[in-house]
């Protein structure tokens, strides 16, 4: 029988599997990964517990045979023939399909300025801990990229007494996932902690033991890793022939333009009930993406929704961000136990909320936030500015409304 | 059983937890909405993330890293990521001040 096969056991793939079971399917499901462990969770990577890159399974190989999921640990699809529903693997066999799910993640993005292959990379396992062997005394890392990934690792080096400089070619780090105000307040902890930035600054060289910046001067580097961003892995869908923008596209039910083909996770352009598609890097979106294409694979009919959410650690400091905030929403902020809450109203409706605190002191609050963006509310301002005002209080009453 | 004295119920809010170390180990305390007293093995069975930071809406935590959720008069796991079941222990409040049983 061609049951569900699926490509990438990362975190989407892999839960895809376990989705598909858990909504009754009972055909085949073949797990097909290219890297060669069990599936493993990405994020602890750039959060080393006592200095040790972790290697967080997300599940035992006990517990995916116990679901009867055929796990292919090592192997890549090489080819895709969405006409005759089949995959050919680079172990040379051939998986037919009736559904198949790409779940094939990002990789980073590459350097392209003469020595970019000094440069490390930072998605896998064996990356991080290549990165982390290196870590020694003495050492200077140079980062380049001030986004999540980088100012994590960073925050992880600057921990372990390591010199850290960041280059970034915008003029504020944190810019493109982070909300303004929590952004500063973050890169200023950075500064405090002695991370060196040189903001706005493009590359012209990688050397040995140094980065050239555009305007000639040299910043001292002993290992130097990039960390500005990924692309979609979008190879076997366009060889294919299915539709690719920023990912693979996909409509409300995470279908590609092929109706037995799915997409989920970090390569996959979903389509906006406002129109348009679009794209998440993060873990919970990888996770939730998958349980829905999962079930509708498995027969399902449901549309995708899900208010976006990510955390990160820096320091001893919490993000999370629910939502999405844009730069033209109404912002009010919160102070809330020993950090802020930061909530985005659009035309008086709260879209998106965001928090930055020590530890997870801010998640509950976070929690409810996108509790009250779920029920689509348009709370008080002066409520919301009010750290006296009990946001679940705020809740019932909306939904007693 | 010895029962330890663990705060006043007014300490926890209601439909709320608060943690509580004892013994070189941290436990969390629930206040239902009901104002029953629960408690819980302080740390989520994912990773060691302390469960009284988490929401309580109703008879459920939710984990405050990846929102796994635990039912948490019974310990059971919920939802995923956790699925291992937290350890549970006796509770109870007299005159305003709570005390729970570890073993
Ligand atoms: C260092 C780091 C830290 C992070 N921290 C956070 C965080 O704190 N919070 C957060 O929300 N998110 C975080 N993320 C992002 C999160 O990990 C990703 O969003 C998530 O892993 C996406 O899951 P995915 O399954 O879509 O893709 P991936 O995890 O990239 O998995 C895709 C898998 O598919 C495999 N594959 C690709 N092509 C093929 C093929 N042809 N054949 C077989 N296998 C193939 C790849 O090898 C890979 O293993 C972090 C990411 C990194 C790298
Ligand atoms: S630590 Fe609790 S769900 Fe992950």
């Amino acid at each position: 029988m061609d049951g569900i096969v699926i490509i990438g056991a990362g975190e989407a793939g892999t839960r895809a599997a376990f989705a598909a079971r858990e909504a009754g399917f009972a055909g085949t499901v073949t797990l097909v990964g290219s890297e060669p462990h069990l599936p493993y969770e990405r994020p602890p990577l750039s959060k080393p517990v006592d200095g040790a890159v972790q290697m967080k399974a997300i599940c035992a190989a006990e517990t995916l045979a116990a679901a009867g999921i055929d796990y292919r640990q090592g192997v890549s699809a090489s080819g895709l023939d969405a006409a005759r529903r089949s995959v050919s693997l680079s172990d040379g066999s051939t998986l037919r399909y009736e559904k198949l799910l790409l779940a094939t993640g990002a990789q980073p993005r590459r350097l392209t300025c003469p020595g970019a292959q000094h440069a490390l990379d930072f998605r896998t396992y064996a990356e991080a801990a290549a990165i982390f062997s290196r870590a020694e005394a003495g050492r200077h890392f140079v980062i380049i990229g001030g986004g999540l990934i980088g100012m994590e690792l960073a925050a992880v080096l600057r921990g372990k007494g390591l010199a850290v400089s960041v280059i970034e070619a915008a003029q504020k780090t944190l810019g493109r996932a982070v909300p303004a105000r929590l952004a500063a307040k973050l890169h200023d902890r950075h500064m405090d902690e002695g991370v060196r930035f040189h903001l706005g600054q493009g590359i012209a060289e990688i050397t040995p033991d140094a980065i050239v910046l555009a305007d000639g001067s040299q910043v001292p580097a002993d290992i130097v890793v990039a960390a500005i961003g990924v692309l979609p892995d979008t190879h076997l869908a366009q060889a294919a022939g299915l539709a690719i923008g920023n990912g693979v596209l996909t409509d409300a039910f995470l279908r590609t333009s092929d109706p037995h083909i799915f997409a989920a996770g970090d390569c996959a352009a979903v389509s906006q009930p406002g129109g348009g598609h679009v794209r998440f890097e993060s873990w919970r979106n990888a996770r939730s993406q998958a349980e829905t294409a999962a079930r509708n694979m498995a027969g399902a009919d449901e549309a995708f929704v899900a208010t976006p959410w990510f955390w990160s650690d820096q320091y001893d400091l919490g993000l999370q961000v629910a939502g999405v905030p844009l730069p033209d929403h109404r912002s009010v902020v919160r102070p809330s136990g020993g950090g802020e809450l930061e909530f985005f109203l659009d035309e008086g409706r709260l879209v998106a909320a965001a928090g930055l605190g020590p530890g997870n002191s801010l998640a509950k609050d976070i929690k409810l936030a996108e509790m009250l963006i779920a029920a689509g509310i348009s709370p008080d301002p002066a409520a919301l500015a009010d750290p006296g005002v009990n946001l679940k209080a705020l809740l019932k009453t909306a939904r007693a409304a | 059983m010895t029962w330890v004295p663990a705060c006043k119920l007014d300490d926890i809010e209601q439909e709320g937890a608060i943690r509580f170390d004892h013994g070189g180990r941290t436990y969390a305390i629930y206040r239902a909405p009901d104002d029953q007293v629960y408690c819980t093995a302080g740390l989520c069975t994912h990773e060691a993330i302390h469960l009284a930071d988490g929401l309580v809406m109703d008879f459920e935590v939710e984990c405050p890293k990846h929102s796994g959720v635990f039912d948490y008069r019974t310990g059971e796991a919920l939802r995923l990521p956790a699925c291992e079941n937290l350890k549970t222990y006796p509770a109870e409040v007299i005159d305003g001040e709570v005390r729970v049983a570890l073993s």
